[in-house]
């Protein structure tokens, strides 16, 4: 039950929320609440048998009899270490925004926690429809989050990224139709909704022609999840996104839904259609590269700081893309360790940009300069949260990248060769920016907090520093102990590596 | 005696205790807490360094070896990284100048950096660099040295934008980053080249496995795997192409400018290199390479050094041409030459600019030599230090800079893969660095004093002073353990205790009937070495007439050379070259991307397509009218709609 437990608790802590009387202590409840499914996934964790590759604390029971959905729920070493990156998150992010939203509080962190329940749900689920429907349900929460509590141009923000997101769905979901329709094939007649009898099917994959099922049906979720991901050039909702949600939506966004795409690649795309994968990989290779060094150059020219951080994280995810599609056992666990890592340092940066936005309003990278003078402590972290970002060696960042670019080497030197230029490129942007914002003479902004009492900055409060202590922590942490976390997923993605023809999956738990 | 392993882990931890110590408490402003602290954290580390070196002393030639795995780092399928160190013949070497010379420079900055405002916080980077350098050069895997190697550019960048708020200084530590990170680009490649093709990227099985066979194509693996190594050490070492941070580096704290960027941090590719000389001997084209880059830059920063003001920035130059010798000695397969000339620079050049350093502290700040002069009488202990600097560097017999360079240029003369012109340009090379470098005497000490005269140079105190004395005595002595068989046998046996400790790790380039000269032939050796030095000799006389008797000779020289001074002096305009050729374009470039494919083009379709779609907008009007609820409900109606067709048939 503890899976059912992590996906449904949230939901239950937003009704909670939404009855509770007192309005002045909603976030300290919500605070205590997001702790508690933290703790509860701590303990799942503890349960978890790394050294299996099978589908663990399985739940299994039939929903719509007549199409074979059921809701099923599993965790392997390839979902554990999002489940626990979506758990560790939300605290912070409702501690992050303690100051910041101050407008329909219990709304806010109500749809924090249906956005939670859909976000776990998604990476836990194992039928089709059941992921489909918590795929989809994250949307909408979302959607407010931006709409609501966003910046200026969060209506036009907030339906880029839906329109956006429901029209790779919508793909998606025809697709998942149509393999329905395959199953009775597998199942002796049944129809049938479950991941794992989507496994079995062998869909029939012909090199060169187009208009085959596997080729279509590949395409059909690889361009859903693209779009999530965002995949270049699928990728202009995301800065626009972000630029508009508030601290805490940039954070969800770039932390954990991000990942739902690169995630479902693996859960979905590479074994379901492995033929198609392995013969259209080149596609996915071009875009991850292009990606890596095009969001890097548009990274470079943007004026507003957000908006840099933005398109840095079209460079990360073109990483991303680019270990997945190596499809090797470099790639691939870097790949997964780099969604740890970019939901980390990129959603440190978010939070760090939005504690600087609390004290001066601005986001323009041009009216700064000198903040280092003026915020020492603040200056400190972000540095280091930057030598995360860019990868310097003994942070998070340095292991997934390497590996990735590893990965890709082997996959072809060439793509390694154009890939790596990231490294430099990624260091030009993120140094400029820190050069422009914290060093040189005092720019603007500063010059007018130093004049004008009322708008004095003030470094880091203690809460600011409780929120950030957490992050820094695990920046050096997975830097220099990647085995702690990598010892979790590599059973399961040897598993996925070398049985990607004929995957299939054991089932451990309550509903095998 | 202790062991090893707990010797390595007190030498690697001691400045990271000093590190933190310093770190957490930032902004004291108590410099000599700080200092102390600092200090004794390096002190420490070299006193280990010493224990172990004394280990290896014990051990027999052939078991030189401490090696001590902490813990294991990466582990994915076959790629397999420990936290592994190893000490032996080289590292040692590196490890006893890393503290010792960094020592030095702590105990020098307690002095130099006591005015300024975030001395905790320089000590602190300070220890965390040696941390860095430590790890770089201990690391047992090319991984783990790249750790160290990324993590001295983290430091060097933090250090040389010290005086952040200053912009040109900030930029200065942007540029150094940025560029180390082109050649890290093309390491990281390298790496996967050996590892792909040795399936190891442990150095001392990289190098058992080295292959037998020479790889004399430009396209096989080794040349290409060792060719980026070496792209990544032009970085770290500023060579040619990448030299450009280095001057620019100088926008860092002065002892800074003696600890990493002339000391210790500079050196690390040749360091590299000379670790896995059996590799790189197999690919005669990547030493070929090399050899000519290292004298290329040899020569074009000495001839800037030639025309710049600035004391630091000659220094630099100087470096950075000094730095090419080295790479010239490895080019030519002379690895125990370059690492021999690494050690005797790392004293003469710590001592020239904590020299400068002490110079530029009497002065108020002054580093224009052109406002200097008659320093000699004010400044009686740096004058003298930095003689014997100066005296080592252009290569003066008996003094260190004379062994070490005269090694190289005759390996570069007679090694099977040296050639006559390698051996021309390192002479030149030399000839232009004594007249440099006796300019830059000239010019500061001797001559008539052009100091204003609102400023009142002092000699510095002993904590400054103290350091320049023992690194003036090291670059005396230094280079008496590693003199040719020539003048050792001829004063009576003197062994090249150098050449004997470095043996069991280097590895001698296969001879080919034919080429070369043979090793014997030392009335040659020594002609060249006589030739060479009275060169050298000639050149800084005629600097010294030239910049203190006859002034305003020099202007007229200038002026002679017209537009070729001119070039010179604007450093061959280089950095114009690289903002106009590359930087600028990828700027524009990229501001063309977004605003043309993404804002005008990507954005532009996506909405034409949901027009089009949708029957002339309607959808997207609808949708942007913010009624939410209505939109909620499309995604239902749209589920079940397409459920029942589908589904039902």
């Amino acid at each position: 039950m503890i899976l059912s437990g992590l996906i449904f608790l949230p939901l239950l802590f937003a009704l909670i929320i939404t009855v509770w009387p007192q309005r002045n202590t909603v976030r300290h409840i919500a605070l205590g609440l997001s702790v508690i499914e933290f703790v509860i996934s701590l303990a799942m964790l503890q349960k978890f048998d790394p050294a299996s590759s099978a589908l663990q604390m399985v739940e299994k029971t039939t929903w719509i009899e007549r199409f074979g959905i059921s809701y099923f729920v599993g965790i392997d070493g390839i979902s554990l270490m999002l489940v626990m990156l979506t758990t560790f998150l939300v605290p912070i992010i409702i501690l992050a925004s303690w100051n910041s939203i101050d407008k329909k509080i219990k709304g806010f962190h109500a749809a924090l926690f249906i956005l939670q329940t859909a976000m776990l749900g998604s990476f836990l689920a194992m039928d089709a429809i059941l992921f489909y429907t918590f795929w989809e349900l994250s949307l909408i929460p979302m959607y407010f989050i931006v709409g609501i509590w966003g910046g200026a141009r969060r209506i036009y923000a907030t339906i880029k990224f839906f329109i956006y997101t429901m029209a790779g769905s919508v793909l998606m979901l025809l697709a998942i139709i149509f393999m329905m329709r395959l199953t009775p094939e597998v199942t002796g007649g049944q129809i049938s909704a479950s991941l794992l009898d989507f496994y079995k099917l062998r869909i029939p994959f012909i090199a060169g022609e187009f208009f085959t099922a596997q080729t279509l049906l590949f395409f059909a979720f690889a361009l859903a999840f693209a779009i999530k991901v965002p995949i270049f050039p699928l990728h202009t909702w995301l800065p626009d996104a972000h630029v508009e949600a508030p601290t805490p939506g940039s954070v969800i966004l770039a932390g954990v839904m991000l990942k739902m795409g690169t995630y479902c690649f693996l859960r979905w795309v590479i074994p379901l259609f492995p033929e198609a994968t392995e013969h259209y990989s080149w596609i996915f290779m071009a875009v991850g590269v292009i990606g890596i060094v095009y969001g890097a150059l548009v990274a470079m020219v943007q004026p507003d700081v957000k908006k840099l951080v933005a398109y840095s994280s079209v460079s990360h995810m073109g990483y991303i893309i680019v270990g997945l599609f190596a499809m090797n056992a470099y790639g691939v666990n870097g790949a997964l360790y780099q969604m740890l890592n970019h939901g980390i340092s990129t959603g440190a940066l978010f939070l760090l940009i939005g504690m600087i936005y609390e004290r001066t309003h601005s986001r323009e990278i041009s009216k700064y300069g000198g903040l280092a003078s003026a915020l020492p402590i603040f200056t400190i972290i972000f540095v280091i949260v930057t030598m995360s970002s860019i990868a310097v060696p003994m942070t998070n960042g340095f292991i997934g990248e390497f590996l990735i670019l590893l990965g890709s080497y082997q996959y072809s030197p060439w793509v390694a060769s154009i890939a790596v230029s990231g490294v430099v490129l990624g260091a030009a942007y993120m140094l400029w920016m820190v050069k422009r914002i914290f060093f040189g003479p005092a720019g603007e902004i500063v010059k007018h907090a130093a004049h004008d009492k009322e708008h004095a900055l003030h470094d880091l409060s203690v809460r600011e520093l409780v929120v950030l202590a957490p992050l820094i922590v695990l920046i050096f942490w997975m830097g220099l102990f990647p085995n702690h976390f990598m010892d979790y997923s590599k059973a399961s993605v040897d598993h996925l590596i070398k049985n990607k023809m004929g995957y299939s999956l054991v089932l451990t738990g309550e509903g095998k | 005696m202790l062991n090893h392993e707990l010797l390595i882990a007190i030498l690697l931890l001691s400045p990271v205790v000093g590190f933190l110590l310093n770190g957490l408490r930032f902004r004291s402003k108590n410099y000599m807490l700080a200092g102390s602290i600092a200090t004794a954290a390096v002190v420490v580390s070299f006193v280990c360094s010493v224990l172990l070196f004394l280990q290896l002393l014990d051990a027999d030639a052939e078991h030189r070896r401490l090696a001590v795995s902490f813990f294991e780092w990466i582990a994915v399928d076959k790629f397999k990284i420990n936290a592994g160190f190893v000490v032996d013949q080289i590292s040692v070497i590196m490890i006893l100048i890393i503290t010792g010379v960094g020592s030095l420079i702590h105990l020098f900055s307690i002095g130099y950096m006591h005015h300024d405002k975030g001395v905790t916080k320089y000590f602190a980077y300070l220890n965390l660099f040696i941390f860095n350098m430590l790890i770089l050069v201990l690391g047992d895997s090319l991984l783990t040295m790249f750790v160290g190697w990324e993590g001295v550019g983290l430091c060097s960048y933090l250090l040389i934008g010290f005086w952040f708020t200053d912009s040109a200084k900030a930029a200065a530590g942007m540029k150094a980053f940025v560029t180390n990170r082109i050649g890290d680009a093309a390491f990281i490649i390298g790496m996967f080249v050996l590892f792909v093709t040795f399936g190891t990227l442990n150095m001392h099985e990289l190098n058992a496995l080295a292959p037998t066979v020479l790889d004399s194509s430009w396209m096989g693996a080794v040349t290409i795997g060792t060719m980026l190594l070496f792209i990544g050490a032009t970085g770290k070492s500023a060579q040619i192409p990448l030299y450009v941070w280095l001057p620019d580096a100088m926008a860092g704290p002065t002892p800074v400018s003696a600890l990493i960027h002339a000391a210790t941090m500079v050196t690390a590719g040749v360091y590299m290199i000379v670790r896995l000389d059996p590799i790189f001997i197999m690919a005669p084209n990547t030493m070929m390479v090399i050899a000519i880059v290292g004298a290329s830059t040899a020569v074009l920063a000495a001839t800037i050094g030639l025309t710049q003001f600035d004391i630091k920035k000659v220094l630099a130059y100087s470096t950075v041409s000094q730095l090419g010798y080295m790479f010239l000695a490895v080019g030519v397969g002379a690895f125990g030459a370059g690492m021999f000339h690494l050690m005797t620079h790392a004293f003469f050049k710590a001592l020239m600019f904590l020299g400068s350093g002490s110079v530029i502290h009497g002065m108020h700040e002054e580093q224009d030599i052109r406002k200097m002069g008659g320093l000699k009488k004010y400044m009686p202990i740096t004058h003298f230090t930095f003689l014997l600097g100066w005296l080592a560097i252009i290569g003066m017999p008996p003094f260190a800079g004379f062994f070490s360079k005269d090694e190289i240029l005759w390996q570069a003369f007679s090694s099977p893969r040296g050639h006559w012109l390698l051996w021309l340009a390192g002479v030149l090379g030399a000839v232009l660095t004594a007249f440099y470098m006796t300019r830059l005497m000239a010019l500061t000490f001797w001559g008539k004093s052009r100091i204003d005269k609102s400023v009142h140079p002092h000699e510095s105190g002993l904590s400054m002073t103290i350091p320049l004395m023992v690194l003036a005595l090291l670059s005396v002595i230094g280079g008496w353990i590693g003199i040719p068989h020539v003048i050792g046998s001829a004063l009576g046996n003197i062994p090249n205790m150098w050449e004997h400790w470095l043996e069991p790790l280097i590895t001698k380039i296969p001879a080919v009937a034919g080429e070369g000269v043979e090793h014997g032939d030392s009335s040659l050796e020594i002609i060249l070495m006589v030739v060479s030095v009275v060169l050298a000799g000639l050149s800084a006389i005629s600097a010294y007439v030239m910049y203190t008797k006859k002034e305003g000779s020099s202007a007229k020289v200038a002026k002679a050379f017209g537009p070729a001074y001119e070039l010179v002096n604007k450093k061959y305009l280089v950095d114009e070259a690289y903002f106009a050729g590359i930087i600028n374009p990828l700027v524009n470039l990229s501001r063309n991307l977004w605003y043309y494919i993404d804002v005008n083009f990507i954005d532009k379709a996506t909405f034409k397509i949901a027009d089009v779609a949708n029957g002339g907008g309607s959808f997207v009007k609808a949708l942007q009218n913010g009624n939410m609820q209505q939109y909620a409900m499309y995604i239902g109606v749209g589920v079940v709609v397409v459920l029942s067709f589908v589904l039902m048939r």
